[in-house]
């Protein structure tokens, strides 16, 4: 039942997924070992269009990934799941809110988990990067060495002040536009 | 008293007006239940959304469910809850179904791949600067490295590298040299 299957992950995801929205995306890369709803590639793309859409990212990134598992059905009952654990959790914290925050034990358990989150996004990154980037698949690595240009291109402008604050969307543009005149 | 319905409109139109989540939701967030609604004051929300990134979960429901449950209990924290996914799953499956039909379409292929690699800029981007707000020191980069190569090279669920990450970050605290750092990551 695929329903279940997505209840299962999703709820879990979204125990575990600590640091709002991209901290998602280690196990929506680890879905794709385990089932056959969208490859990593797919992934990248889903992220591209999660992140120029309306609507917080994280949300956006299960409602796909629901989506392309089984339809409208799926993409609800993924997002549903998604938000259930936040839900519980917030609905009993919520009275001493302030107090849970402020205590030092949980302040030194989040002190552990977020460089551990930064690991784990990064190494999906590395994931998405390998197929992208370096053109992996089942035979092996095939740089392509245009995409590795454009990329280290695109994250030098980046870092450039006045460009730091400008939106992903237009980004995306841009790398459409190059895509279609490079034919990439 | 407020309105259920009034909780759910509100969350539906900051659904609607969030573009990428995170700290680009806050000015939304406060102009519609600080200045708007008068649901709760500045300082809280700031409080909700340090909160918020410590406690699992995608922030803008988070801050959704406590607002509604604060002002309307169980119900409201629901309802304010679909409000602000509700807009998601309405355009992100309306996208798919048309980017599934096109998806034969050779410009819109070149289209994608060109963005596909905008997109590893991107989240590269975003790890370093995660790294930076979330290690801070030899704890922190022993941390990163040992989740990192047992993430790539090992089968331990992430799962259970973020738990342990948790009970180390505990039992750290019980070292005397060990400097306490408040929460000031701001994503």
């Amino acid at each position: 039942m695929i329903y279940l299957t997505l209840f299962y992950e999703f709820f879990k995801i979204g125990l575990f997924a600590v640091g709002g929205g991209i901290a998602t995306l280690p196990f929506l890369m680890d879905l794709t070992d385990k089932y056959d709803w969208y490859t990593a590639s797919e992934l990248t793309n889903m992220i591209a269009i999660s992140e120029s859409t309306p609507g917080p990212v994280g949300i956006n990134m299960a409602t796909y990934a629901g989506y392309q598992a089984a339809g409208i059905g799926g993409a609800i009952v993924a997002t549903v799941s998604l938000v259930l654990p936040a839900l519980i959790i917030i609905v009993i914290v919520a009275r001493f809110m302030k107090k849970f925050y402020d205590n030092s034990t949980v302040q030194a358990a989040f002190y552990g988990i977020r460089p551990a989150v930064a690991a784990a996004i990064a190494f999906a990154v590395w994931g998405l990067c390998e197929i992208t980037l370096l053109g992996k698949d089942s035979t092996g690595y095939h740089p392509l060495w245009i995409n590795i240009v454009i990329c280290a291109a695109i994250f030098g402008l980046m870092q450039f002040k006045k460009l730091r604050k400008l939106h992903p969307l237009w980004w995306m543009i841009a790398g459409a536009v190059l895509g279609i005149a490079l034919q990439l | 008293m407020t309105k259920i319905s009034d909780l759910f409109t509100s969350f539906f139109k900051i659904g609607i007006l969030t573009y990428g989540g995170g700290l680009a939701m806050l000015p939304i967030l406060k102009r519609e239940i600080v200045e708007h609604r008068q649901w709760t004051t500045e300082e809280e929300l700031l409080d909700v959304y340090a909160i918020s990134q410590c406690t699992p979960g995608i922030i803008a429901v988070n801050t959704a469910t406590y607002i509604g449950y604060k002002e309307r209990g169980i119900a409201g924290g629901i309802f304010a809850t679909l409000g602000v996914i509700l807009p998601s799953l309405v355009i992100i499956c309306l996208v798919a179904s048309v980017l599934r039909q096109f998806m034969e379409n050779e410009i819109l292929l070149h289209a994608l791949a060109g963005v596909r690699i905008v997109v590893c800029a991107l989240m590269l981007n975003t790890v370093v600067t995660m790294t930076k707000k979330g290690v801070k020191d030899t704890l922190g980069i022993f941390l990163f490295l040992a989740a990192f190569l047992l993430a790539t090279f090992s089968p331990i669920p992430i799962v259970v590298l973020i738990l342990s990450a948790a009970v180390i970050g505990i039992f750290s605290q019980k070292l005397p040299k060990t400097k306490s750092t408040n929460g000031g990551s701001e994503k």
